[in-house]
C-alpha cells in the first residue's frame, strides 16, 4: 500500500473577473514508503496546490488524500502529527533567531520546553548553523534561510516530509549543498514528496518522478524510464553568436526527425535525429558553410528537459539556464 | 557564502542522517486545555519577541503617546477652556484613542502573517488554531499596556492626577484595556478578511480617526454643530472616554455630559460593547481561521 496517496484531486479557483482556474484537475499520485517522489512541473502546474492539500492547508473541491492510512481531509489533526513541511509557503519567523524558530516549532508539536530546546540544538548543529543560531532570521542568507526552514520540517523526525521547491532561488553552490542534505535525510528512511521546477533536481533526488502540467500528472516513472520514453538521439549545437536564427532552424529541421528547439538565447539548439553520426556531420557542414561559427556540436542522449518538452509542448519555465549553472 | 553541511555526508552513514535510528518524536502527554494554553503562550511569546525586535512597533507604542500628550496639552490646552483644566480633561481621551489605535495592530499583523506564510507554517503543525488568535490579541494587550504606562507617566509629569481612588484607577485602566482587547478580536477578524496589511492600516485610519475625533476625547462636545454633537454623544468612543474620566475622577463639577443614554450610562455602555465584541468576534475569528483553507 502506498504511504502517500492522492486520488482524483480537483481544486478550482475563481479569480475576480477571470474565468475559473483549475489548479488541480484530477491529479492522482502514489508515493511508496521510504521513497522520494518528485512533482516536476512549471510554475502554475499545480505542484504547490498538491502539497497544500496533502499538508492539510487547503481542502480540495473533490478527490481523496490518505497518508499512512489516515484520511487527510477527515483527520487533519492526526496528519499534522506525522508530517513535516518546508518550502515556499510555510515560512519561518523573520523576527526570531534560528534557534527560537526551531524551539517554537518543537513547542507547537507539544514536545515540551526541554525536549524542544534539545531538539533545536541538535538540528542547529546538524544544519551547520551554530554560529548563526542566535541571529534573527531576517539577516540570514538565502541558503541559511532554507536550511532553517528545512530544519523546522524535521523537528519531530516525521515519517513523511513535504518539500516545496526546496532550492528555488538559491545560488548554484547552496543548491548543491542542500541536495546533499536532502539526500542524507532520505537515506534515513523518510518518505518524501518534493516539488521542483528543476529537472536536474528531480533527476538527482527522486526515486520516481511525476511530471505535472495543468493540474494533472501527465507522465510518471524513474528518470531513466522517462528519458527512454522519449527515445532516440539528439544533435546539440552551440553557436558563438545567436544571429541567424532562421538559417539554423532551417538546417536543423532538414536533417532532424522533429522540432528544433533553441535555448540559451538562441545560441544552443537541440534537434532529435534518426541517424546520429550522419546527421551530425551534415548539420555541422551546412552550418559552417553558412558562415556561422560553432562553439560546440555533438550527439547526446535525451535529458529530462527533452522529456518535459515532448510531454508538455513547452520548456520547463526558465529552469533550463539556471539549472546549467548549478550543474 | 555558506555551505550546507559538508560534502562527505551522503549515504546512510553520514553525519546528517537526521532521522537516524531515532523514531518520530511523540508529543508530551497533555490535555486539550493544557495544550491550548501552551500554544496560546507560545504564540503570545512570539508576538512579544517581535515588539522587542522591531523598533518601529516600540517607537509607535512608546513615542507616539508621549507626543500626543505633549502636543495636545500645550497646543490645544491654552485654547480650550474646560472645568478642572484641559490636561485633566484630555488624558482619558488620549488613553482611549491610543488603545483603540493600538488594537488595530492585530488586524495588520494578522494580514501580514498570512501574507508571509507564518500562518501556513502554524497550520501544518498540530497546534490549536484559536491559540494563534489568542497570541495575537494578547500581543496587542501588552502593547496597549505599555502605551498606557508611558502615557500615564507623561500625563503625570504635565500635571494629570487621578482624583478618585486606587480602585477607581485600576477599574479605569482595566476597562480601557479590556475594550481595546475586545476590539483586537474584531481587527483580527478583519485582518483575515483582507488581501494585504496596507488595507487594514488605511481603512482603520479612515474610520477610526474621525471616530475618535468626533467624540468627547479632545474637546467638549456641547458646542459642536448639531449632527456632529448627536453623533459624538452616541459614539462608543465617547462612552469609553467618559467612563475613564469618571473612574479616574477627572470629571469636576460643571463638566458637560450629553443627553444620550450612552452618555448618561457610559460604563454600562462600554461593558455592553466589550461583551458584544467578544461574543461576536471571538467565535467568528476562530471560525474564520479554521476555514482559511476552504476558500
Amino acid at each position: 500500500m502506498p504511504f502517500i496517496e492522492a486520488s482524483e484531486l480537483v481544486k478550482t479557483y475563481t479569480p475576480k473577473g477571470a474565468p475559473v482556474v483549475r489548479a488541480l484537475d484530477g491529479l492522482s499520485l502514489q508515493v511508496p514508503q521510504g521513497t522520494v517522489t518528485a512533482l516536476l512541473g512549471p510554475n502554475g502546474a499545480g505542484k504547490t496546490t498538491t502539497v497544500k492539500v496533502l499538508t492539510t492547508l487547503i481542502s480540495p473541491d473533490s478527490g481523496a488524500a490518505v497518508i499512512d492510512g489516515v484520511d487527510v481531509l477527515a483527520e487533519p489533526e492526526r496528519v499534522r502529527r506525522m508530517i513535516g513541511a518546508s518550502g515556499q509557503y510555510a515560512a519561518v519567523d523573520e523576527n526570531l533567531t534560528g534557534f527560537e524558530n526551531l524551539e517554537m516549532v518543537g513547542r507547537l508539536y507539544h514536545l515540551g520546553a526541554k525536549r524542544a530546546k534539545a531538539r533545536a540544538r541538535e538540528l542547529i548543529e546538524l544544519f551547520d548553523l551554530v554560529e548563526a543560531q542566535n541571529r534573527v532570521v531576517k539577516g540570514f542568507s538565502g541558503g541559511m534561510r532554507r536550511r532553517i526552514d528545512l530544519a523546522g520540517a524535521l523537528v519531530i523526525n516525521p515519517p513523511v516530509l513535504f518539500l516545496d521547491e526546496p532550492t528555488t532561488g538559491l545560488d548554484p553552490r547552496s543548491r548543491l549543498a542542500l541536495w546533499d542534505v536532502i539526500e542524507s535525510l532520505v537515506s534515513g528512511g523518510t518518505t518524501v514528496l518534493l516539488t521542483t521546477q528543476y529537472l536536474e533536481e528531480a533527476d538527482r533526488l527522486a526515486d520516481s518522478i511525476s511530471v505535472i502540467d495543468g493540474g494533472r500528472v501527465i507522465a510518471e516513472g524513474t528518470a531513466d524510464e522517462l528519458k527512454a520514453s522519449v527515445g532516440g538521439q539528439r544533435v546539440a549545437l552551440t553557436l558563438v553568436d545567436a544571429d541567424e536564427t532562421e538559417v539554423v532552424r532551417g538546417i536543423l529541421q532538414r536533417y532532424g526527425s522533429g522540432e528544433a528547439v533553441p535555448s540559451n538565447e538562441g545560441k544552443t539548439w537541440v534537434v532529435p535525429v534518426d541517424d546520429g553520426p550522419t546527421a551530425l556531420g551534415r548539420i555541422v557542414g551546412e552550418v559552417t558553410a553558412a558562415g556561422l561559427q560553432l562553439h560546440d556540436a555533438g550527439m547526446r542522449r535525451p535529458t529530462l528537459d527533452d522529456v518535459f518538452l515532448q510531454l508538455t509542448g513547452h520548456a520547463a519555465a526558465d529552469a533550463g539556464t539556471d539549472e546549467k549553472g548549478a550543474a | 557564502m555558506s555551505t550546507v553541511g559538508s560534502s562527505g555526508t551522503r549515504g546512510a552513514g553520514g553525519g546528517l542522517d537526521a532521522r537516524g535510528a531515532s523514531a518520530t518524536l511523540e508529543p508530551d502527554p497533555g490535555t486539550a486545555i493544557g495544550r491550548f494554553l501552551s500554544d496560546g503562550w507560545i504564540a503570545t511569546r512570539r508576538n512579544l519577541m517581535k515588539i522587542i525586535r522591531v523598533p518601529d512597533i516600540l517607537v509607535f507604542t512608546l513615542l507616539q503617546p508621549i507626543m500626543f500628550v505633549l502636543l495636545f496639552t500645550y497646543v490645544f490646552g491654552a485654547a480650550i477652556d474646560v472645568p478642572g483644566g484641559y490636561t485633566s480633561f484630555l488624558m482619558a481621551g488620549i488613553f482611549a484613542q491610543t488603545v483603540v489605535f493600538g488594537s488595530t495592530y492585530s488586524g495588520s499583523a494578522m494580514a501580514q502573517d498570512l501574507k508571509d506564510g507564518i500562518i501556513d507554517r502554524f497550520r501544518t503543525l498540530p497546534m490549536n488554531g484559536a491559540a494563534v488568535l489568542v497570541g495575537r490579541t494578547n500581543g496587542d494587550l501588552v502593547i496597549n499596556g505599555l502605551s498606557m504606562l508611558v502615557m500615564m507617566g507623561t500625563g503625570w509629569l504635565v500635571g494629570w492626577r487621578v482624583e478618585s481612588s486606587v480602585g477607581g484607577f485600576l477599574a479605569g485602566v482595566v476597562l480601557l484595556l479590556l475594550f481595546a482587547y475586545a476590539f483586537s478580536w474584531l481587527m483580527a477578524f478583519l485582518g483575515m478578511s483582507v488581501r494585504s496589511p496596507e488595507i487594514i492600516n488605511n481603512v482603520s485610519f479612515l474610520v477610526l480617526f474621525p471616530l475618535t475625533f468626533i467624540s468627547n476625547a479632545f474637546v467638549p462636545t456641547e458646542n459642536l454643530p448639531t449632527p456632529l454633537r448627536i453623533f459624538s454623544e452616541w459614539n462608543p468612543v465617547s462612552a469609553l472616554v467618559q467612563s475613564a474620566r469618571e473612574l479616574f475622577g477627572n470629571v469636576p463639577a460643571g463638566t458637560p455630559v450629553g443627553d444620550a443614554w450612552t452618555a448618561q450610562n457610559p460604563i454600562l455602555t462600554v461593558l455592553i460593547g466589550i461583551s458584544a465584541l467578544l461574543i461576536v468576534f471571538v467565535p467568528l475569528s476562530i471560525a474564520k481561521f479554521a476555514a482559511l483553507g476552504k476558500k
